[in-house]
């Protein structure tokens, strides 16, 4: 059985008079005790996903099923075995620490004590604040408190919307590392994430885009998948020089990728050219794709897709 | 029940967290049961009169020393003419144009009859009725003494006369406001109900905390009684706090049929819990839950039959109030305040505020859904 089964997934929101599809057939499934990460843009329709898998929001068409729970037959057995993190912290912030952990526990029919083994490595802490309410709480001590109080009550799968979405860059490091030993305990987990560099923490993921999955695969594989030449070029005047490439043959894609520029090509690069561009100081070197040159290549394809239909 | 009672703890936390809440539950309806009956007054005083006498003579002399002396009017002004007369109306300095007309007095004798001519601005619709109403009585009054000193009667009457006599039951001097104090407590506890659950349910909404309930496993049932009891309670903490109010400021008195308010309460606010619920149901923040919470009070209040007699209502108007539950409030407590009312008499409002009860709580728990 896995862990989250979902199949033809569809979904469309009413925007006035316009029908917005925010899923256009979604098919995907979990392993038990997997980390799967949807990696895509904002408005991709990675929290519809996770709104239907929670029982949240029906879908139009499609099914989906969680450790064989039907989304929308069995959402009462469901909700049980479920812990679900909105991407919008959602706790109480008049209440404290202590009291939003008792609340969520009890709601959940147990106790902090019984389950305190699933989240004491998080709760220590956030101990010593206890007593603070949680709405004067800093973000990433916000995030901590969140996952406990979805973890309290010991659920099979984790449900975890942008979790790290406006946390500073050494909580996410904390964040995931915390994830991998929850994994430990048996856990699966789904997250989604905006953050490229998220995606090679997960053991799985999917390419979101436009309600639609490009891409399933192990971030390895993912990368793997990608078989064009990728260049990374460095240049002092990146605008000019981005202009010129873009008028090669030779070019498929180039865009601006941190300090430097990614140039994905069709054909491999002739020595020739090499020694041409480094007269004009701009220095090229052969690296191997990331995630989001993946992702940003098999966007374009799409793209190019949808202008030929 | 553990989990009910969890829930109100939270809830009572939240609650005692919040001194904005706790203000307005308990210090403004004091402050505005304090304020409200004053401003809600029926009594007409100090109506500005204007009086043209182009008379002179003893008999307007005497008119308007009775009516100067009654109290209820203030002779801002005598005018010489007509004209002049209505010049202070239009600037709004007199309410009231009274008129003798030339040779009045010698009229009267000749002729047996004279008319008065009497003006009302009627910007200011009750004060220009009451007014207009105390004159005429005044000048009847004027009338039968007119008739008493100068007519020699004859020794029986030659046509008999009715008599009409008043007597007030049950408010015997016409207290405003004991008929008022009750009807505007009513009204507090209507606003407190519906405006506070309707909030404290669509903030959950706004916050995002209703999401991280819904995936819960929590009884809708539960969630719901954990949202209501504590308004609920806390209702009958401000009305015994109002009527405590109206005992100590009013000094009215409700003691001997305090029970009966309880009871009529209890099952009251459930019902305007229920409209609460509602509102927060088809409302998605705290914007909208107040404007449609508002759109209900303004019908609730104005056809309560607080400010306007319901009987003076068109018969469609009357049909409307019959689905206002403040009405019936309003009237229940003058009931039992004014006319000490016992059980056999409210029994039928106990009735129909369970019908209301029942239909304003169900729909809103039908509407109440964990999922879109």
């Amino acid at each position: 059985m896995n862990a989250i089964a979902v199949q033809g997934l569809k979904k469309s929101y009413l925007q006035g008079k316009e029908t917005i599809s925010a899923l256009k057939g979604i098919d995907f499934s979990v392993h038990q005790n997997e980390l799967f990460g949807l990696i895509g843009p904002d408005g991709a329709g990675k929290t519809s996903i996770f709104r239907i898998l929670t029982s949240l929001l029906l879908a139009d068409e499609g099914e989906a099923s969680v450790f064989g729970l039907d989304v929308v037959k069995d959402f009462r057995a469901l909700r049980k075995i479920i812990g679900y993190m909105p991407g919008k912290f959602s706790l109480y912030q008049d209440l404290t620490i202590q009291e939003n952990l008792e609340f969520f526990a009890t709601i959940f029919e147990t106790t902090i004590d019984q389950n305190y083994d699933m989240i004491r490595d998080i709760y220590v802490m956030l101990e010593p604040f206890k007593n603070r309410r949680a709405g004067k709480l800093s973000g990433g001590m916000k995030q901590k408190l969140a996952l406990c109080c979805a973890l309290i009550h010991k659920p099979k799968i984790l449900f975890l919307d942008e979790p790290t979405t406006g946390v500073d860059a050494v909580s996410r490091k904390e964040f995931w590392a915390t994830l991998k030993t929850i994994q430990q305990l048996g856990i699966s987990i789904l997250v989604s994430t905006p953050y490229m560099d998220e995606a090679i923490l997960c053991d799985r993921v999917a390419l979101i885009q436009n309600g639609e999955i490009l891409g399933l695969n192990t971030p390895e594989g993912i990368i793997d998948s990608f078989d064009r030449p990728l260049y990374e070029v460095f240049t002092n005047d990146k605008f000019s020089t981005l202009q010129q490439l873009r008028k090669l043959d030779i070019t498929d894609k180039i865009y601006p990728f941190g300090e430097s520029l990614h140039w994905i090509t069709n054909n491999n690069i002739e020595e020739k050219l090499i020694s041409e561009l480094q007269k004009r100081k701009i220095s090229i070197r052969f690296i191997r794709a990331g995630i989001e040159d993946v992702f940003i290549h098999k966007m374009s394809i799409k793209e190019h897709e949808a202008e030929l239909h | 029940m553990k989990m009910l009672r969890f829930l109100l703890e939270k809830e009572f936390h939240q609650i005692r967290r919040n001194p904005a809440i706790l203000r307005m539950m308990f210090i403004m309806p004091i402050i505005q049961l304090i304020v409200l009956p004053f401003a809600a007054n029926y009594e007409v005083k100090d109506v500005k009169l204007v009086i043209v006498d182009n008379d002179h003579s003893s008999l307007s002399r005497e008119s308007i020393q009775t009516i100067t002396a009654s109290g209820y009017f203030q002779l801002v002004k005598m005018a010489s003419s007509y004209n002049e007369a209505l010049g202070w109306i239009e600037s709004d300095e007199a309410d009231l144009i009274l008129e003798f007309p030339n040779k009045a007095e010698e009229m009267l004798i000749r002729e047996d009859q004279i008319s008065i001519y009497l003006a009302v601005n009627a910007i200011n619709g009750m004060k220009a009725n009451i007014g207009a109403s105390y004159l005429q009585q005044i000048l009847s009054k004027i009338n039968a003494n007119v008739r008493e000193q100068w007519i020699t009667l004859p020794r029986y009457l030659p046509e008999p006369i009715i008599e009409v006599k008043k007597s007030f039951w049950y408010n015997r001097f016409m207290d405003y406001k004991l008929f008022m104090v009750p009807g505007i407590l009513t009204l507090l506890l209507t606003m407190i109900g519906s405006f506070l659950a309707s909030l404290n349910i669509v903030r959950e909404k706004e916050i995002g905390t209703i999401e991280q309930i819904n995936v819960t496993p929590i009884p809708k049932g539960i969630f719901i009684a954990g949202k209501l009891i504590p308004f609920w309670l806390m209702s009958q903490i401000v009305l015994g706090l109002g009527l405590l109010v109206a005992r100590v400021i009013y000094g009215i008195e409700s003691w001997p049929v305090l029970a009966w308010i309880y009871l009529f309460n209890s099952i009251y606010m459930l019902a305007i819990l229920g409209l609460g619920l509602f509102i927060s149901t088809i409302t998605a923040n705290q914007q909208q839950a107040v404007l449609v919470s508002f759109f209900f009070m303004m019908v609730f209040i104005l056809m309560s039959g607080l400010y306007t007699s319901i009987d003076a209502m068109p018969y469609w108007a009357r049909l409307v109030t019959m689905f206002n539950p403040v009405s019936y409030y309003v009237e229940l407590m003058r009931m039992l305040i004014i006319k000490r009312s016992g059980l056999h008499d409210i029994l039928p409002f106990l009735w129909i505020m369970i019908l209301f009860a029942i239909f304003t709580l169900s729909i809103a728990v039908l509407n109440y859904k964990k999922r879109v």
